[in-house]
């Protein structure tokens, strides 16, 4: 059986809208969509999952606090507890404070680099990636809707027609 | 147009009545000389709760007495003598060493311990009226500050919440009326609030000669002080009721001229009110401790009422929206006031542990005796508050679902208001009563009475005008702000 797809190029990211919620309407199933910039509401419109993303940054700062605090417990209180400058060294909490600040910046640090790290992962991007542009323009000023074909190629085209796509392409996939 | 329920009307009725009896009841109650504080201090140390502190198996009452009093002397600031005071303050790491005292000093000493005490239970009504006063006089000003700024950042989504805000700064009149009279009964010397308005202060013949704050007489005079608080006042006052002015002709006019006359005077008012806070957090906050100084004092008084006033428009928000009344409020901007909610409670988690973590960290005698009566004496609030005015709305309104919850956002709103009292009475407390505080019925009635006073006049002023503002060039913007 061949992969047909249907590539449905705009050029507006207003009639790109339009055309994705008649899609949806139409019960289409929109395999992905090429934006040359963030479209506001697109993920709503296509009926994306919200990300997790924050929830991950949160748990990696608690990872990071912990180590922060781990580290100066160990460094500062139990492996070497010398009196620097008067400093109390008794206990971790008789000299939290001067390690407020880095427990600061350990929670920032983990969060933000982890966080970072998740999102190339789960978005599949690394340095010698290679790009998986459909269409070249589709990083400039054209924006593409990728659409699967299943034995209603001729149905298809006409409805993309009707939705304001400028050129509609049916493509054999691998 | 909005209409005053009867039964908030009520409530806040009977809110400021409840409020005067209590603060009646506090000065009633207050000891008037020096038999009724023994009496007092002796139930206490029989009470057991005085033998704990000191290993008292000695019997003796004078000498236990003056170990109590010791441990007093070298946290508080001592009013009725000053210059011993300053040698207290630097003996505070090491206040057990005097604990062997004459027999013939002991008596004297007595007597001055129990002037001290007395003083301090003579402060406990004034002081817990003074924190109510000044934290819902600020809360107004936190208020009208987010206002001006909304105005001058030409803010898209706030018009909406103008009313409200103006609703709320209505308070602003009123208490500073109220304030301003307490400041006046205190340069009258009805109360010992502020040392350095007590008598003989600045004369070096006099028993209660302070060196320290004879020179800084030059700008903490009872005077220059007033003036200043007067100034103060009436700028924050003239800018509330030109802005709200220009509002509401806007609404009439057919051009935008009152609305740049708005933004212009909001900006300038901006630049006064930066000037002015950071003096008034000086003159009614700072020169309780008049020995002790903080730079960064302005901003930290600033993010303190700052957030309360912004968790006040919140609350306010929903309590209007609940009830139906604000047709165009919807979650994103209940989201965005959440979002300042929770900016500006780590803002000022942040210049509060930089306050703190500086002076800890250089541990100079002269500013850490600030620190050490509020660990030593104010354990519980002094720390309490970091938990409610960080850790609870950093965990709380941290989660972007939540924050367009009503009832997570009440919630947090109550506790982030709570706290801030708290920081108040943390910031004025110990400097006045010292280790008398509680948070008894002077305290809760000063609250109470204010909250109904602040409730009735920002209702009643709520149903003076509509709660929408109709020609705002940013209303269209706003009715449909969408985040």
């Amino acid at each position: 059986m061949s992969n047909k797809i249907i590539y449905a190029i705009y050029n507006d990211d207003d009639v790109l809208m339009d055309a994705v919620k008649k899609t949806r309407a139409a019960h289409y199933h929109i395999e992905e969509v090429f934006s040359p910039f963030p479209v506001h509401g697109l993920d709503k419109a296509m009926g994306l999952a919200p990300t997790r993303l924050a929830i991950c940054a949160f748990l990696y700062g608690l990872c990071g606090i912990s180590f922060g605090t781990w580290m100066m417990n160990y460094i500062m209180i139990q492996d070497w507890p010398q009196d620097i400058g008067g400093k109390p060294s008794f206990s971790y909490i008789e000299n939290m404070p001067a390690f407020v600040p880095i427990m600061f910046e350990e929670t920032v640090f983990f969060a933000a680099h982890l966080m970072v790290i998740t999102f190339y992962m789960r978005s599949k991007l690394w340095p010698f990636k290679e790009a998986e542009n459909p269409d070249v323009r589709t990083t400039d000023d054209h924006f593409l809707m990728e659409v699967a074909v299943h034995d209603n190629e001729a149905e298809l085209v006409s409805f993309f027609e009707n939705t304001g796509a400028v050129e509609v392409k049916v493509i054999e996939k691998h | 147009m909005y209409t005053f329920s009867s039964k908030l009307k009520t409530f806040s009725l009977i809110l400021m009545a409840v409020g005067l009896l209590g603060i009646g009841y506090g000065f009633y109650t207050a000891p008037k000389d020096i038999k009724e504080v023994e009496a007092l201090l002796a139930a206490e140390t029989h009470g057991g709760h005085a033998a704990v502190k000191h290993e008292a198996t000695e019997s003796h009452e004078a000498k236990s007495e003056a170990s109590v009093e010791k441990e007093q002397e070298a946290t508080e600031v001592h009013e009725a003598d000053p210059s011993h005071d300053v040698k207290a303050e630097s003996h505070a790491g090491v206040k057990q060493e005097g604990t062997e005292t004459h027999e013939g000093d002991a008596h004297a000493e007595h007597e001055e311990h129990l002037t001290h005490v007395l003083h301090q239970l003579q402060n406990k009504p004034w002081a817990a009226l003074y924190v109510a006063c000044i934290f819902f006089l600020l809360i107004s000003m936190g208020t009208l500050a987010f206002y001006a700024i909304q105005q001058v950042a030409q803010a898209g989504w706030s018009p909406v919440l103008f009313r409200v805000m103006q609703g709320i700064t209505a308070y602003l009149p009123v208490g500073s009326v109220v304030f301003f009279l307490f400041l006046v009964l205190s340069g009258l010397h009805f109360n010992h609030l502020f040392v350095w308005l007590g008598e003989g202060v600045t004369d070096p013949t006099n028993a209660n000669y302070d060196a320290i704050i004879a020179g800084k007489s030059g700008y903490l005079n009872f005077p220059f002080w007033i003036v200043r608080a007067a100034i103060f006042l009436l700028g924050w006052n003239a800018y509330r009721y030109y802005s709200r002015k220009n509002c509401l002709a806007q609404d009439e006019a057919d051009d935008n001229l009152n609305y740049k006359k708005n933004f212009k005077i909001s900006a300038g008012f901006l630049v006064f009110f930066i000037v002015s806070e950071s003096i008034m957090s000086w003159d009614w906050i700072m020169s309780i401790d008049p020995h002790w100084f903080s730079t960064l004092f302005g901003w930290y008084v600033f993010a303190s009422f700052f957030v309360s006033g912004i968790t006040t428009i919140a609350m306010i928000t929903l309590y209007l929206k609940s009830k139906g009344y604000l047709e165009h409020v919807n979650t994103s901007h209940i989201h965005d006031l959440a979002k300042f909610m929770f900016g500006i409670s780590v803002f000022w988690t942040y210049l509060w542990f930089s306050q703190f973590m500086l002076i800890w960290y250089a541990d100079i005698p002269e500013e850490i005796t600030y620190y050490v009566t509020r660990i030593q004496l104010y354990n519980l609030p002094f720390f309490g508050a970091v938990v409610m005015n960080f850790l609870f709305p950093l965990l709380i309104l941290i989660n972007t679902d939540f924050k367009r919850i009503t009832w997570v956002l009440v919630m947090a709103g109550t506790v982030i208001l709570l706290g801030h009292y708290v920081d108040f009475f943390n910031m004025i407390m110990p400097g006045t009563v010292g280790d008398q505080w509680f948070i008894g019925v002077s305290e809760i009635a000063s609250v109470l009475f204010f909250l109904g006073l602040f409730i009735y006049v920002v209702f009643t002023a709520l149903t003076k005008a509509p709660l929408l503002a109709k020609r705002n060039p940013f209303i269209e913007e706003s009715k449909h702000f969408h985040y």
